[in-house]
């Protein structure tokens, strides 16, 4: 037996309603009882996510309802990912390639993590280096990942030196023109941007997907 | 710079005109001219061209440094420069895991960093509510620092009675228990030793006329929890899953948080309470969530130290420009609100008949600015808000970032006099 359409769109509206106790129990009988695709699950998802996202947007949910949506994302993600059987086939094509840390010094996540998130569930392929990562770990992510934006996130102020230093090494490893730079943190705006060379900076996380989205040439 | 001859006399006449600066923009009085405050952890390692990790062990070092700096830019009021900095024996003696420090985690030359963990997982939150107390000694503390790891064996006291209470007291032998006792003795001196630098530096302080800027603090309950029990993930998804226990946490997490404050700062002969907060910007959360979540218990302990003739001063850490409606709402004339990031224009119009605002020099100009910018960014504050009749404090964002060039502070204490003396 399949999974409705009416109890798909049910579990989509559970997840991008934060009901996650009916969420996950609706999930986890059309997964484990009633023999639901796991990737339309994995589909349904995501279109749940695209929700929360414009909701995040547009000013109605805010950290405690990303957190959630992730966990959410997690769980169901564990359960659903044991039983796809198949080669999945051709992965979706993501929007472009970011690769994402906090630079060196520098031991906070909290933003880094909610903007990997956003950008996540708006089709981009993340790569989350960490935090306190040195310039050198930045250049050779860049030279084995080929992302198309980096985004270096920091919360202190000493984090523009190390932001500066890391987009320094990042040129003089010959990589500065391949890809974008945006920086984001507690502190950062038009001075610091200025101060370390990058090509953008952004106060919270939709700033971050619509930078990632006008530099790749996709409409916000 | 050797210490100017300053007289006692003098000294207690520019200690109490200081002072007065400070209560005038409290009580919403015009003040003879705009506070300007000094307020730095590691910034005085820069400015004495030492290494962090120096600053956090060297007590008497610290001090020195500090007092340097002191007669250096000539503030109204300082903050506890020693307490803020020199902890690194402290932090060492209790093996504290909370935080990295030099040597510690964090490089020589890098400010101690708090870890964002969750600390009590969300079914302690029972055990915390019954009896905060016997929460504190047998799960929290020896979870976050080693020299209390012997107190999960404390032996269960209450309900304890008559002869049964005999058998309790054998818990006391406890061999993990009696090294616990030893390592907290040893690390309640190194404690001291911090807090009677402290006093000393304070003393001085006053001898040289200025007064502190505060001297006791405390935090909001909602992120006391946040930050120190159950971590960011923790407090975001409790907000959707248990609403009701974090809000019964949050009320009784207040009055533990007032029972300690108030007798700290009446010990320390200043009302000031500084009060650092993390979880009120406007990003965090919704303006339904801040009314409900954050905003009733910390309003409350407000209004709970304005009782008790205290003065508290919150720093709205981040942008909290969409919060200046809701936290107007506090008795005329009795708080200090520290802006960080908030637009100090618009929090003048909101709230300027209500508190005295404290802030908010740019970090990034402080930092990679010239002293004219920095002098420009004064004015701005000047013309602004204090000649608007906002009664301001003068100060960086959150106090003298680390890396902020000397020239560019001592751009910031002259432009403070320059424009509104």
């Amino acid at each position: 037996m399949t999974a409705t359409n009416e109890q798909e769109a049910q579990l989509v509206h559970h997840l991008a309603e934060m009901e996650e106790d009916e969420g996950l129990e609706l999930a986890k009988k059309m997964l484990l009882e009633e023999g639901a695709d796991p990737l339309r699950v994995l589909e349904l998802c995501r279109k749940a996510m695209d929700i929360v996202g414009k909701k995040f947007e547009d000013g109605e949910y805010f950290l405690p309802e990303l957190v959630l949506a992730g966990e959410m994302l997690d769980t169901i993600g564990a359960i659903a990912k044991p039983l796809i059987k198949s080669s999945p086939g051709e992965e979706p094509r993501k929007l472009g390639r970011i690769l994402i840390g906090t630079v060196h010094g520098d031991l906070h996540d909290i933003g880094k993590n909610i903007v990997t998130f956003m950008l996540d569930i708006n089709g981009f392929d993340v790569k989350d280096i960490g935090i306190d990562v040195p310039a050198t770990t930045f250049v050779s992510e860049i030279e084995s990942y080929k992302p198309d934006v980096v985004g270096l996130s920091g919360f202190l102020t000493l984090a523009f030196d190390s932001m500066k230093d890391t987009i320094a090494s990042i040129d003089q490893a010959g990589l500065r023109e391949k890809v974008k730079i945006m920086i984001g943190g507690g502190q950062i705006d038009e001075t610091v941007r200025a101060y370390t060379g990058a090509d953008a900076f952004g106060v919270n996380a939709v700033e971050a997907v619509s930078l990632c989205k006008g530099w790749m040439g996709v409409n916000a | 710079m050797s210490a100017p001859a300053i007289s006692v006399v003098n000294a207690k006449a520019a200690y109490d005109a200081r002072w007065k600066r400070i209560m005038d923009c409290v009580a919403l009085r015009q003040p003879d001219r705009m506070p300007v405050t000094l307020f730095g952890t590691f910034w005085l390692a820069k400015y004495a061209g030492i290494s962090h990790r120096r600053l956090m062990y060297d007590l008497d070092g610290a001090a020195a440094v500090a007092e340097r700096a002191v007669l250096d830019l000539d503030p109204d009021t300082v903050s506890p420069l020693v307490l803020q900095t020199a902890m690194g024996p402290t932090l060492e003696a209790l093996d504290y895991k909370q935080v990295q420090w030099p040597g510690h985690g964090v490089g020589d030359n890098q400010p101690y960093q708090y870890l964002d963990r969750e600390y009590m997982p969300p079914e302690e939150y029972d055990d915390f509510l019954f009896d905060p107390t016997g929460y504190y000694l047998r799960v929290y503390l020896p979870r976050i620092m080693g020299a209390f790891e012997g107190f999960s064996e404390f032996p269960s006291i209450a309900g304890g009675f008559y002869f049964r209470l005999f058998g309790n007291v054998r818990g006391f032998a406890s061999p993990a228990l009696q090294d616990a006792w030893a390592r907290v003795q040893q690390a309640a001196k190194v404690s001291q030793q911090l807090a009677d630098a402290n006093t000393r530096f304070i003393a001085r302080m006053a001898d040289l006329g200025y007064p502190m800027g505060n001297i006791a603090t405390t935090g909001a309950p909602f992120d006391v929890l946040g930050d120190y029990f159950r971590g960011a993930r923790g407090i975001l998804t409790d907000m959707r899953r248990r609403g009701d226990k974090l809000l019964e946490a949050c009320d009784k997490m207040r009055v533990l948080l007032v029972r300690q404050v108030v007798p700290a700062a009446r010990a320390s002969g200043n009302p000031i309470v500084f009060i650092p907060l993390h979880w009120a910007p406007d990003a965090f959360m919704s303006e339904q969530q801040f009314r409900t979540f954050w905003w009733p218990s910390f309003r409350q302990l407000m209004l709970d130290l304005i009782a008790e003739d205290l003065i508290p001063m919150p720093m709205w850490e981040s942008d909290c420009t969409k919060r200046l409606e809701i936290i107007k709402d506090i008795p005329a004339g009795k708080a200090i609100y520290w802006f960080e990031r908030a637009d100090i224009v618009k929090a003048r119009e909101v709230l300027g008949d209500v508190v005295a605002l404290r802030g908010n020099v740019s970090p990034s100009i402080l930092t990679t600015g010239a002293p004219e910018d920095v002098d420009a960014a004064v004015k701005f504050i000047v013309d602004n808000v204090h000649d608007k009749g906002g009664r301001i404090i003068l100060d960086a964002a959150f106090g003298l970032p680390d890396e902020t060039p000397v020239e560019n502070v001592r751009a910031m204490f002259r432009a403070a006099r320059k424009y509104s003396g």
